[in-house]
């Protein structure tokens, strides 16, 4: 999933101004716990499988503030993860997750439908009928056409680039329509009368309404959709609307009148109107928190290493530390020798000291925790006792890395390059941490920063990859919907060996996991799905693959005032936005 | 500036510096201009506290490993144990100062900053010294051949030159380094980024030198000694190596002196933005780079690269200043 790369590379490129305002920062570790909005803090981690100041009191402005815009805010094109998340304001979905803390929010419930999909025809078909009294801004009905429309919208990707496209993937495997500006209508979805909706799916996919869940999959109105500028000022169906946007700048959201509770009992709406502040400093940021400024991060990507540092060392109760769905990770793409040979791969892995690289991401509170394998807490079927190769334990196995080396036929060890994008601290941490470890079993690595904003044509390159020789590659990953095939088709399928933008690093080309996917794709079932992506998972983890790192986890700033606060796992460990409130 | 004396003149300030135009050492019985210089050098206490320092930033580079083993530390050796693990910021106060430690650890890895420094000025000493010596060969050779010759030759050269000054170097040099492929004649990773250093920025700086050398060659070439060795029949090559070049030995040299802090702080900033060495070379920009994150929490990881910096640039400057005052004839000193 890009979300992570992209919001990434821009925060880094940002970060390097932070030169500047060496000359004009000041310290802010004098003030006292008083962090604007008055109150206390709900405490550490209060945000956390748990709500924090939980209440259903209206009034206020929320007050956000970025370092980062969304890549856009129509939900056709939107693919950050902060950006799917505050789409939730002024959009709504068919299903959408449950407004509860941690693991319970990846429960799909209905939202614009009156109940979750009836399948029929063996699971090719899915029904919906829509609840009464839906409305857009405007006041008009919000129409199963509608909804439609808003899906059909992300065939036209010549217009429209840049968001997921499940939906589109699973509804025409094959691409024959070519989307509402070009090819009318779409037989794949169709509405009998306007609270109807009906899909048939060539093959049936047991995440399918994980995918509906998206806003990709949101209501678009004919009459308002303006292409490809449709995202400075999105038509809302949800309970907020745009009330001015000026992109990098800011963004006023206000209520939208013709929203009714009664009709959606996942959002609370609690707040009056909702502003964003983008800066281009994550410093500065993170001043604004701390000096209570501003309430939340937009971006949710953690608090850079000085905020970081006042705000657990002076005001920990402001503090959440949750888990995100996002993995770092080694990919050894099996292209470049010695990596062909699973050996090579296995004493790379024995040889990394794992607790280094914990410490050079962060520790275990601004880092995460150190991964046993490629599957994130937040998608079901995770298992952290599946450590095969006693990753837990923190330090390199140096025995076991030299007898895999002698198995692989390289005694002495070997040289290889690893590619680090140059825009992630963290990850050029990582990497120098896998470097000082790997050098005293004899493996001799050199570290090739490359343009992280170009990670698709180079490391997604796989003719790339070999011509440089790049045996590792070091990455970041998170589910584009909480699911073994959100998370692990496009990394392990073979598939989804591609050209370029490629995410299969390793070149896993194994006709036992591609079958399993298949397999577990088309249980319906979510629990029994989870057991069968797990069982990939060890898969993957047997051929050596990957290196895993860590389970990334933030330190995310939540002001004092804030109420009903939480992180999801549905929105990979960030906030529900839609449902904070401010007390006043 | 140097102004070449007549030749004639033998009592005064000699036309000719140490190699003579016969090419055979002769003891003068008047004082070198070389003399002359290092005398007046001596008496410039500033300047030699500038050239002590750069023989002391020089001999450190070149005995870093022998520094770093009676310091008991190794550039690249990490301490984690000394990092405290909520914030990657060292225990302890002042950046973790302590008995072995004499100027901290870094954040994140515990690496030891004074290994660190030393190493540093390995590759900040080697790109600024082989980098103006790339400009200087360069530009004395393309700035004689303009001034002397004059013509279409100057034309072309001079034009490069100006166009050359014009050009945006440091966007250049980490665009040309970001496209640079990993392996290149033999080197891989460091070695590459620092021969495209020294090559790019050399490649830019000699344009300055240049336009020194051709002026003077300009003036030189209607001298009367050059026209005595002409109507003698010297060709010229002859005249180029043996009358021209040892007149311009004292502009070069000073030049030379103030390019390298130049240089050393063009490689300072290529490693901040990420194109210099690569990790785990130790470098003083990256280490800059790195403590920006750190700026409030470990101020003195960013002091220390900083000081370093600071101090080398000014040492050669003010060594340069000295060199410069004491090669002019027109001194008073």
């Amino acid at each position: 999933m890009t979300t992570k790369r992209t919001s990434r590379r821009r925060l880094a490129a940002v970060s390097a101004l932070a030169v500047g305002t060496l000359l004009t920062a000041t310290a802010c570790g004098g003030n006292d716990d008083d962090n604007g909005g008055g109150g206390d803090a709900a405490g550490f981690n209060a945000g956390v499988n748990k709500v924090a100041n939980a209440s259903d009191k209206k009034g206020g402005t929320l007050r956000y503030v970025g370092v980062q815009d969304a890549d856009s805010w129509d939900t056709t094109r939107m693919y950050y993860g902060f950006a799917i998340d505050f789409s939730r304001y002024y959009s709504r979905t068919l299903v959408s997750y449950t407004a509860a803390p941690g693991q319970k929010s990846i429960d799909l419930k209905p939202d614009l439908a009156k109940s979750k999909g009836k399948l029929s025809d063996g699971g090719k078909t899915y029904t919906y009928e829509l609840k009464d009294g839906l409305k857009w801004e405007d006041g008009k009905p919000i129409t199963s056409q509608d909804i439609k429309y808003g899906i059909e919208r992300q065939w036209a990707q010549n217009v429209l680039s840049g968001g997921p496209v499940y939906a589109k993937d699973v509804l025409d495997p094959d691409g024959k329509y070519k989307g509402p500006y070009e090819g009318g209508d779409f037989k794949g979805i169709e509405t009998p009368d306007e609270k109807t909706i009906v899909f048939h799916l060539p093959k049936p996919n047991g995440d399918f309404e994980q995918m509906l869940a998206m806003p990709t999959n949101a209501p678009v109105r004919k009459d308002m959709d303006k292409k490809s500028k449709y995202g400075l000022k999105p038509f809302s169906s949800g309970p907020y609307k745009f009330q001015s946007y000026t992109p990098n700048k800011n963004l006023t959201l206000v209520r939208n009148k013709n929203w009714s509770a009664k009709t959606d009992n996942l959002r609370k709406a609690l707040p009056d109107k909702v502003k964003l502040t983008l800066l281009t400093n994550a410093d500065e940021r993170d001043k604004r928190l701390i000096n209570g400024d501003a309430d939340l991060d937009l971006n949710q990507r953690g608090m850079d290493s000085q905020g970081r540092t006042t705000a657990i060392k002076e005001h920990k109760a402001n503090v959440d530390n949750p888990q995100t769905g996002f993995i770092s990770y080694v990919a050894f793409p099996q292209s470049v020798k010695p990596f062909d040979n699973i050996h090579c791969r296995k004493a790379a892995i024995y040889g990394t000291d794992h607790k280094s690289v914990q410490t050079a991401r962060g520790g275990p509170m601004a880092g995460g925790d150190l991964a046993t394998n490629m599957l994130p807490p937040t998608v079901p079927g995770w298992d952290k006792n599946d450590d095969q190769y006693g990753i837990a334990k923190g330090s390199a196995d140096v025995a076991k890395a030299k007898e895999e080396l002698k198995k692989c036929g390289k005694p002495n060890g070997f040289k290889t390059t690893l590619a680090v994008r140059n825009t992630d601290k963290s990850d050029e941490k990582s990497a120098e941490a896998i470097q000082a470890s790997l050098k005293k079993v004899g493996i001799n690595v050199e570290i090739d920063p490359f343009d992280g904003a170009q990670g698709s044509s180079i490391v997604g390159n796989p003719d790339v990859v070999k011509k440089k020789g790049y045996g590792m590659v070091l990455y970041g990953w998170g589910p584009d919907f909480p699911s073994g095939q959100g998370y692990g088709v496009p990394l392990w399928n073979s598939k989804y060996i591609l050209d370029n933008g490629n995410n299969n690093y390793a070149l896993i080309d194994d006709k036992k996991i591609d079958s399993q996917f298949a397999d577990a794709i088309a249980d319906e079932d979510p629990k029994s799905a989870a057991k069968k992506y797990a069982e990939i998972n060890k898969e993957v983890m047997k051929g050596a693959y990957y290196l895993p790192l860590t389970y990334m986890k933030v330190v995310q700033w939540r002001a004092s005032h804030l109420t009903n606060v939480y992180s999801a796992d549905a929105f990979n460990g960030w906030y529900d936005m839609v449902n904070i409130g401010v007390k006043k | 500036m140097t102004a070449p004396l007549h030749e004639s003149s033998a009592d005064t300030a000699v036309a000719e510096p140490e190699p003579a135009p016969s090419g055979a050492k002769k003891d003068i019985e008047g004082r070198s201009l070389g003399r002359i210089a290092w005398e007046r050098l001596k008496r410039d206490k500033v300047a030699l506290i500038g050239g002590a320092v750069v023989l002391f930033l020089v001999l450190a580079a070149i005995f870093a490993p022998l520094i770093t083993s009676l310091i008991g530390q190794s550039p690249n050796e990490r301490h984690e144990d000394l990092i405290d693990p909520l914030f990657s910021t060292p225990k302890g106060s002042f950046g973790g100062m302590s008995g072995d430690h004499l100027l901290g650890v870094e954040p994140v890895s515990g690496r030891d900053i004074l290994a660190r420094i030393v190493y540093g000025a390995r590759v900040s000493i080697l790109v600024g010294f082989l980098s103006a010596f790339v400009a200087v060969v360069i530009g004395t050779i393309l700035g004689t051949l303009a001034g002397y010759f004059g013509g279409w030759l100057d034309t072309v050269i001079s034009r490069i030159m100006d166009m050359l000054l014009a050009f945006p170097q440091l966007l250049f040099a980490i665009s040309l380094i970001s496209v640079m492929p990993n392996d290149m004649l033999g080197l891989t990773g460091t070695g590459v980024r620092l021969m495209v250093m020294i090559l790019v920025i050399g490649f830019f700086g000699w344009p300055y030198i240049g336009r020194i050398v051709r002026g003077q060659v300009l003036s030189l070439r209607e001298r009367e000694y050059i026209e005595a060795a002409r109507s003698l029949g010297a060709g010229r090559r002859y005249i180029i190596r043996r009358e021209l070049l040892p007149n311009l030995v004292a502009p070069i040299t000073v030049y030379t002196t103030l390019m390298i802090p130049t240089n050393i702080l063009t490689e300072a900033a290529l490693s901040f933005l990420g194109v210099g060495v690569k990790p785990p070379t130790a470098s003083w920009g990256q280490m800059l780079s790195n403590a920006v994150e750190y700026y409030e929490s470990d101020p003195m990881y960013m002091i220390i690269p900083g000081v370093a910096i600071f101090i080398t640039v000014l040492a050669f400057n003010l060594f340069g200043d000295g060199v410069r005052d004491a090669l002019d004839p027109k001194g008073t000193r």
